[in-house]
Formats: structure tokens, C-alpha cells, sequence
């Protein structure tokens, strides 16, 4: 199968490949380049584990063909703030309000968060609720995860809500 | 060494506080190491050919043509495996007469469910691999499926298995146990009133988020079988996949990594792992296999599936007589570790937190042309809760009581503790009206009835129900001597080491194989609460046998319950040996130290005093000794427990049911929880909103669905309605503490108290509902359309 050239800037550095047409983003990201932070949960598009943000707007990776990300950008959970002394608001909120357990859906949760604050800093629990709905977890409930996502929003209008 | 004692010494104890994780960090960060992550030098990608059939003769297999696609290195059927397929084991064999049918790995001559495997495909590339399954020859002829449990029952039903040895039934076992009271038939003839009913207990799928994964390595991180699995079982697995494949058990290292979840569906040692580790060794390269999630669909596990016959007996004043259960059990086409002992788990827990006279129960375990099926979280216990919370309710009905006030009349008081229970267990400790007096409280209860009859008389076509569920669990599996009673075939006992290294930081090795529970962090707490430590200089070692060699894993609620003593007891001995080494080093007798803050200090004395990290260097150096004591600091427990523990709760669930048009809505859910003394009470309240969220979802989402051809239909996370957070509200939770008597931290378990107690509070709430319409059940998933389908029927009936 033929090979088609792209250049996909992922968390701050640019990588020049050659992937097959058929390559999902996730896959890309996950084999080819190594940033195996975001992970794989189904194959119908259903569970948002992959989430990251595309030029800014969250995506399902698995959605995507990594030919369509050529000359984007992308932020996966490893680049939100690099280092484990760093942290972006949101990852702080999941942290003191336990919004993840096994941690697995965690990455897009997140993005997913990142995304829906960005559209709708002070969201109600509705809205969170039905922002999320993208984005199975299966250990949480949703409950603390709900919660995450207010907590953040306080943290990142500086106590608006 | 006396001017630098460790800042612990004036901090709390870090037992009971609700300290945010350490494992948060890494997994936030996407620091992760899940199983699929792992590359190696010469890795080959397998893919597996699945049966599209449930049940068929194969009658022409030849993989050779795949040996011709790119990148393709080999490809195996059973019958260029050979000797090397592997037979999965089953190691709870329920009875002495039970059916144990074969259980290759690679299907030989027959599949018995779609999902079974029927060849591997080994490449260099993961893509190339699935391409390759393509170009395998295969025909099948297919058979008649057998997929209704009680048709599979019938004579000359057609046969999962018939081998030539085969019983010619469908009957994997029947167990009987009877009560430990009078005759159930006995019981009965004193009733004035005896209520029957049939519940289904649906299949589930447990959904866990990282779908299953394995690595098999022949060169090892050390030149042994390094396995690593996204399992709950580390332990366990090392020593059947030695049994299995006859590979010394001391050349196999298993490491679970990240892992993703779990809820029963981890417990487990698949064929795909028995083919990783087979295929790894023949070739001499390792082999990775990860599931997709359609694959994960049908080849991981099932839960529940059991056709529940329950009658009860009570007096028309309300007074529980005795309880008769009859269960069919679906096995699946083939039994997985604990599949027949599975239903059995619940056997215990179907007269609940109730006194009655008499008990019966009966199982038969029944083949089908399904997916096997094994634990979920829960494991037979929320369908024994199902069952008993569900008709307590029936029973009020038909005796025109509150049905709360019917429990109350029958469950057990907190003066009569401990318990012996009819079914044959002691409940050591309880406090039911505790538990339900606050929930009761919280709720409202006696406003939304009220709001209830409101609505009622006012015909409104939203109705309001309330459903009741007050549980009780057994938990913390388990004594060993009553899994031997049992037939299962090992033990239920926990393993802690705990090592102070010179420089005074802390490896605290567990036997446990968390997967999304936080014991990093819980483990942390219990430890440095007993040695005066900082929580952050604990490092928890664990699911790796080359570093936690011992352990029993996670599973069954039993990781605090049982593995939290081992600790208790390894954290004390260490104590104990650093204590003679203190007196030693502060010349006075070990009768005069005492140890808190991290220090050992001289009754009297507060001058004299040794830090524990001074103790452990000492240790280490080993230049001034007492005579007779071992360098090194670290202390070892295994810790068989004595019982079980038994966590219980009060949970009540308000919904709105659409009588147009079957749609139901969750209003409230409140729950008070019982379990014992909390570690971290952050953690135990996350554990019960996860388990409330798949028992609400096996009471209004979720169902597996098979055509009559034994087809799935809900084969992909689109089709099976895991529930989503629109789909769910937030919940109101919260403790009462009755210390567990069976262990000496007082805790009991929390990891599957959620499931077990919701499923029956969200039914009975719906049927509450309806009930003036004539609705005395609905089944589950209580789906709108189904919903409504039973409104119309009942319409009909009462027409």
C-alpha cells in the first residue's frame, strides 16, 4: 500500500511521516510516533478514550485518518502541561475531586473537559452532563467526574460561577 | 540521631482521611503503562479468526494461504498447534458430577458461540495481521443453536457438547442446599400467604474501559516467560498458565501494568493469553494481542444470565415463613475459571438481611451456544439481591403494607448480632435500622409518598414510584478452609512485605493487583498510620510476581477486607523487630520503649529517643546488633481470614415514569452504606458511585440480546447501552460505621456494595409506579419501549 507523507505537530514538536492512507489518527500517535498516553477504547466511535484536540477542538482520533491531521496541531493529555509538576486546571480538578478511577478514559475525559470549557466556561451540570455524553467511563458514575468539571470551571474563571 | 525526628510526628494519623491519590499524577499526566503500549525487539501482532457461527461443524480450515501475505510469519490453527493448544481450566468444579467439557484454545472440529477462536495469524505489523485472517480457508456447516436455557433442558435438545464421553445433556451440575431450618414444603403449610415469581437476571457485559491485552516474552525482563496481561490475577494466572502450558511456574514472571478496570471480567486466564505465551515460546519471539472492543464484545466473559423461580412465605400479619429458590444458570459454550461456582456465590444471600424458618435453593447450571459467562461485579450476589429485595416488595403488595415497614417487621435487629442466618452464614456485625433511619431521613421517604398519592389521584400521566433496596453482601473472599468446602480449588488468603530501606523510604508489597481502586494510595495510609510515617515515603509494590511474588489479587471485594490485615500484621512485626534493635541502640529493654510518631522513645525519657529510619539503617549497616538479630529491616504477613464481612446498606431510588410513552427517569437516588471502618472515605465513595452506576444500568440499560441463531446483537459499545453521564444523575450517598468483627482494622468491603444494592431499588421503584395499573413486574432493561409494553399489557389485562 502506498505511503503518503504528512507533518503533524503533536504537544509543541513537529514529526514528518509517511503512513499508510487507511492510518487512524490514534493509531499514528499511539505506534508510529510513541505518545501512547492516548489510548484506544472501542472501534465504533462510541467510548471518546482517544479524545484530543485538533487545532484547539476536541476529536475522537479514532475518527480521524492521520492524512486529515497534515499541517495541524495537536494537544494529547502528555502536552497539556508537560510534566508531572505541572498541572493544567482541569487535571487538578479530576485530581482533588476524584474524577477517575482506572484512569483509562481519563485522557479524553479530559480533553473533552478542556474543550466543553472552552465553549461554555461556566456550564450548568445539565450541560456538563450533555457535553460529556461523548465520553463513556465506567468506573466513576460520572458523579465525581461532574463535579471535576465544575471544579475546574471554578478554577479557570477564578471563582465566576 | 535524636534532633531529627520525622516531621510525622506531629502530623495526624493518615487512617480515615480522604488523602487524594498518588496514582493520580501519572495517570492524569498520561504517564501511563497499559499493556498495549508495550513494544519489543521481534514483537509479532496476533490476530485471531473468530467463529462468525455459534454453532457449527468445521469442515475445511486450511490457514496456509495467509503464510503468503505481507509481513505474515506464521499462522496456526488447533491442528498445526498440536500439543501446544492449550486446554483453558476451570478450577471451581462444582460438584463431583459436574460436565467439564474440553476447552481448547483454537477451536478443534467445532465452534460452540460466535466469538470463538479458529486460528491465529502472527506478523510484524498489526494491520498486516488482521489482513492476513482474510485469506484463511475456512467452510462450516452449521448446527442448531441452543440459546433458551429451559429448551436447552429439554429431551433431545441439541448438544454444546458431545463428545463421546459427554453425559448427553445440556446439565453442567445441579447443586442443592438446604437451609439450616425446617423444610421449606413444612414452612409453607403454615403460610397464609405465598407469593411466586419468575425474575431474569440478564446477561451483562463488563465494559471495563481498556479492553483486554497481552505481551508474552521468551526472553523476559531476566531471560524468563515475561507475560504481561491486563488482568486482575497476576497470581493466579502465573500459576495456571504454568499448569497449562507446563512451563515451569518459576521461569514465568506475569506483570499486570496499568491496568484498566476490571469488574470480574479480568478475573480471569483467557485463551488469548494461553495462545501468546504458547505461540511466544514455539517461535521464540514475543507476541502481542490486543482486543479490539468488537472482539471484547464476544470473547470476554459475560455476566449474569440466570432465570430466577422464587416463592416466599410469610403469615398475613407479615412475618416471613420461608423462601424457596430455583435458578437456571447460563453457563455460556464453555466454563471459564469460576464459571459453574459463579450463581453459587449468591447462594448464601438470598434470605438477605431476613429472619425466616425455612430455605431451599437449587441451581442448574445450563450450556448454551453463548459467550461464557463468570463473575461480574457482584458475582451471584446482586442477583440473590435482586431476588429477595425484589419479591419483599411483591410481598408488601400482596399483604397491603408499606414496604418498608414489612422489612423492618423481618430483618434482623442490631442486638442480635451476631447472626446465624438460615441459609448458613454468621453476620457478625449490623446495624440495619442505623443505616435505613438516615437514608429515610435523606430521602424524604414520607414527603415523596405523599407526592406520590398526590399524583395518583390527580391521574397524572408522569407517575412517581419509589423503590426500597436494603442489602446486605458478603464480601472478602475468602476463608480458605470454606473455599476447600466448596470445591474451589484454592485459597482465599493475602500477603503483605513490608521492607524500611536504608534510607529510611518504605516498599510496602501487597498481593493485591489493583485496577482503578486506589490501594497505592489506601495501602499508604494503612501503613503509615501504624509505623508513624509519611504517607508519601510508602512506595506500594504490587501485580508484578518477580516483585510481589506472593498474593491472591483483586477481586470479590476482598482487597481491604482481607489483603488490609496482612498489612496491619507485617507494619506491626516490623515494628516489633525494629523494637529490639531501638533498645539495643538506646541500652534499655524493649519493655521500656514505646513507639509512636515514627519513634521509638524511653518511658520517662522523652530525651531518649531512635527514629524507625535510624532503626533501619542500623539495619543495614549491621555494625552494632543485638546478638541473635538478622540484618535487614522488613517484615512479612499472610493473613488467612477468619470470616467473612458483611457490608449492608439502605438504598432508595425516586423515578418518574412516562406512562405515555415507557420513559423513565431517575429522580433521586440516595444510599447509606455500611461498610465498616473507612480507610479513605474519598475512595469508598467513589467505589459506590461507580457500582451504583452499573447497577442502575443492569436495571435500566443494559442487556445482552442474542438472535434464536445465537447472533449477538449487541455487539459493539454502540449497540450495548453503557450508560453515558447524560444518562445518569448524581447520586446522594453517605455511612453509617458498624466495625467489622472479622477482621481487626474493622473494614469490610465497598467494591461491589453499589451494584449489588441498585439493580432492585431502581425495578422496585418502576413497578411502585405502575402498580395501581396493574404492573407487579417489569423486566430488565426497563427500556422505554418495554416499559411501555408493560403498561399495555397489564391495560389489557386488567381490561
Amino acid at each position: 500500500m502506498s505511503h503518503i507523507p504528512i507533518s503533524v505537530t503533536v504537544d509543541g514538536t513537529t514529526y514528518d511521516s509517511e503512513v499508510e492512507p487507511r492510518t487512524l489518527l490514534v493509531h499514528w500517535l499511539r505506534e508510529d510516533i510513541g505518545r501512547v498516553g492516548t489510548v484506544v477504547g472501542c472501534d465504533t466511535s462510541s467510548c471518546g478514550a482517544c479524545t484530543v484536540l485538533l487545532d484547539g477542538q476536541s476529536v475522537k482520533s479514532c475518527s480521524v485518518l492521520a492524512v486529515q491531521a497534515d499541517g495541524q496541531s495537536i494537544t494529547t493529555i502528555q502536552g497539556l502541561a508537560e510534566g508531572e509538576d505541572n498541572w493544567h486546571p482541569v487535571q487538578t480538578a479530576f485530581k482533588e475531586c476524584h474524577g477517575l478511577q482506572c484512569g483509562y478514559c481519563t485522557p479524553g475525559m479530559v480533553l473533552a473537559t478542556v474543550d466543553l470549557l472552552g465553549e461554555n466556561p461556566t456550564p450548568t451540570e445539565a450541560e456538563i452532563r450533555e457535553g460529556l455524553e461523548g465520553n463513556l467511563c465506567r468506573c466513576t458514575g460520572y458523579h465525581n467526574i461532574v463535579k471535576s468539571v465544575q471544579y475546574a470551571s471554578d478554577l479557570m474563571s477564578g471563582g465566576a460561577r | 540521631m535524636t534532633d531529627t525526628l520525622p516531621d510525622s510526628l506531629t502530623t495526624q494519623s493518615p487512617m480515615g482521611r480522604p488523602l487524594r491519590r498518588k496514582e493520580d499524577a501519572r495517570l492524569l499526566h498520561g504517564q501511563t503503562n497499559w499493556t498495549d503500549n508495550i513494544q519489543l525487539p521481534g514483537m509479532l501482532h496476533m490476530a485471531i479468526l473468530r467463529s462468525p457461527m455459534a454453532h457449527a461443524h468445521i469442515t475445511h480450515l486450511d490457514v496456509t494461504p495467509a503464510l503468503s501475505e505481507p509481513h505474515v510469519v506464521a499462522a496456526f490453527s488447533a491442528k498445526e498447534l498440536g500439543d501446544l493448544n492449550g486446554a483453558v481450566p476451570c478450577v471451581w468444579p462444582v460438584t463431583d458430577e459436574m460436565q467439564a467439557p474440553a476447552f481448547p484454545a483454537l477451536a478443534i472440529d467445532k465452534v460452540r458461540h460466535v466469538g470463538d477462536c479458529v486460528a491465529v495469524v502472527l506478523a510484524t505489523d498489526r494491520n498486516a495481521a488482521f489482513d492476513a485472517l482474510e485469506a484463511i480457508e475456512i467452510d462450516y456447516e452449521a448446527l442448531p443453536a441452543v440459546i433458551d436455557l429451559e429448551a436447552a433442558l429439554e429431551p433431545g435438545a441439541t448438544l454444546v457438547h458431545d463428545a463421546a464421553d459427554s453425559p448427553g445433556t445440556n446439565e453442567c451440575y445441579t447443586y442443592h442446599l438446604p437451609g439450616t431450618g425446617i423444610p421449606y414444603d413444612e414452612a409453607k403449610a403454615k403460610a397464609d400467604v405465598v407469593v411466586k415469581r419468575r425474575f431474569i437476571n440478564q446477561r451483562l457485559i463488563p465494559a471495563f474501559m481498556e479492553p483486554r491485552a497481552v505481551v508474552a516474552s521468551p526472553m523476559g525482563v531476566s531471560n524468563e516467560m515475561t507475560v504481561w496481561s491486563a488482568t486482575q490475577i497476576p497470581h493466579i494466572l502465573r500459576v495456571l498458565l504454568a499448569l497449562v502450558t507446563g512451563l515451569p511456574e518459576n521461569s514465568l514472571r506475569i506483570i499486570a501494568p496499568d491496568v484498566g478496570g476490571g469488574f470480574g471480567g479480568k478475573l480471569q486466564i483467557y485463551r488469548e493469553e494461553i495462545l501468546a505465551v504458547q505461540i511466544a515460546r514455539h517461535l521464540g519471539r514475543p507476541v502481542k494481542w490486543t482486543e479490539t472492543r468488537s472482539e471484547n464484545m464476544v470473547a470476554t466473559h459475560h455476566g449474569r444470565g440466570q432465570v430466577q423461580d422464587i416463592e416466599i412465605a410469610a403469615t398475613k400479619d407479615g412475618k416471613l415463613l420461608g423462601m424457596k429458590v430455583n435458578l437456571l444458570a447460563d453457563m455460556g459454550a464453555y466454563l471459564q475459571i469460576i464459571t459453574p461456582g459463579t450463581p453459587l456465590l449468591g447462594m448464601f444471600m438470598y434470605p438477605g438481611i431476613y429472619k425466616m424458618d425455612a430455605y431451599d435453593f437449587n441451581c442448574v447450571g445450563v450450556f448454551t451456544n453463548k459467550t461464557p459467562t463468570d463473575a461480574y461485579r457482584g458475582a451471584g450476589r446482586p442477583e440473590s439481591t435482586f431476588a429477595i429485595e425484589r419479591i419483599m416488595d411483591e410481598l408488601a403488595a400482596e399483604l397491603n403494607m408499606d414496604p418498608m415497614e414489612l422489612r423492618k417487621k423481618n430483618w434482623i435487629n442490631h442486638e442480635d448480632f451476631p447472626y446465624a442466618t438460615i441459609a448458613g452464614l454468621v453476620y457478625d456485625t449490623g446495624n440495619y435500622e442505623a443505616a435505613t433511619a438516615k437514608a429515610i431521613d435523606m430521602f424524604d421517604y414520607a414527603g415523596l409518598r405523599a407526592e406520590q398519592e398526590r399524583r395518583r389521584a390527580s391521574g397524572d400521566p408522569v407517575q412517581l414510584g419509589i423503590g426500597i433496596s436494603t442489602f446486605t453482601e458478603m464480601c472478602g473472599l475468602a476463608p480458605s478452609r470454606t473455599l476447600g468446602a466448596l470445591k474451589y480449588v484454592a485459597g482465599g488468603w493475602e500477603h503483605c512485605t513490608i521492607r524500611m530501606l536504608p534510607t529510611g523510604k518504605v516498599e510496602l508489597i501487597t498481593g493485591t493487583s489493583p485496577h482503578g481502586q486506589g490501594h497505592e494510595t489506601a495501602w499508604s495510609q494503612i501503613a503509615a498510620d501504624i509505623l508513624g510515617i509519611d504517607v508519601d515515603d510508602i512506595e506500594v509494590v504490587h501485580s508484578d510476581t518477580g516483585r510481589a511474588p506472593y498474593g491472591m489479587d483483586t477481586y470479590g471485594s476482598r482487597s481491604l477486607a482481607v489483603g488490609g490485615q496482612a498489612i496491619k500484621k507485617a507494619a506491626e512485626r516490623l515494628i516489633e523487630k525494629a523494637r529490639v534493635i531501638a533498645a539495643h541502640q538506646l541500652e534499655c529493654s524493649i519493655d521500656d520503649l514505646e513507639y509512636a510518631g515514627g519513634a521509638f522513645r524511653v518511658k520517662g525519657d522523652a530525651e531518649k529517643a531512635q527514629p524507625l529510619a535510624a532503626v533501619a539503617f542500623e539495619a543495614f549497616s549491621a555494625h552494632n546488633l543485638p546478638d541473635g538479630v538478622e540484618p535487614t529491616l522488613q517484615a512479612e504477613s499472610t493473613v488467612d481470614p477468619q470470616d467473612f464481612s458483611y457490608p449492608h446498606g439502605t438504598h432508595l431510588a425516586a423515578v418518574e415514569v412516562d406512562t405515555e410513552t415507557g420513559k423513565t427517569t431517575l429522580r433521586t437516588y440516595v444510599c447509606v452504606d455500611d461498610v465498616g471502618v473507612q480507610v479513605n472515605p474519598m475512595i469508598v465513595e467513589g467505589q459506590v458511585h461507580g457500582g451504583l452506576a452499573q447497577g442502575i444500568a443492569q436495571a435500566m440499560y443494559e442487556g445482552v440480546e442474542y438472535d434464536e441463531d445465537g447472533n449477538l446483537l449487541t455487539a459493539s459499545l454502540a449497540d450495548y447501552l453503557v450508560p453515558s453521564a447524560a444518562d445518569l444523575p448524581s447520586f446522594t450517598t453517605s455511612t453509617t460505621e458498624t466495625p467489622s468483627t472479622t477482621n481487626p482494622l474493622g473494614t469490610k468491603g465497598v467494591g461491589e456494595a453499589g451494584a449489588i444494592a441498585s439493580t432492585p431499588a431502581i425495578i422496585n421503584a418502576i413497578v411502585d409506579a405502575l402498580r395501581p395499573m396493574g404492573v407487579n413486574d417489569v423486566e430488565m432493561p426497563a427500556s422505554p419501549q418495554r416499559v411501555w409494553r408493560t403498561i399495555q399489557e397489564a391495560k389489557a389485562a386488567t381490561a
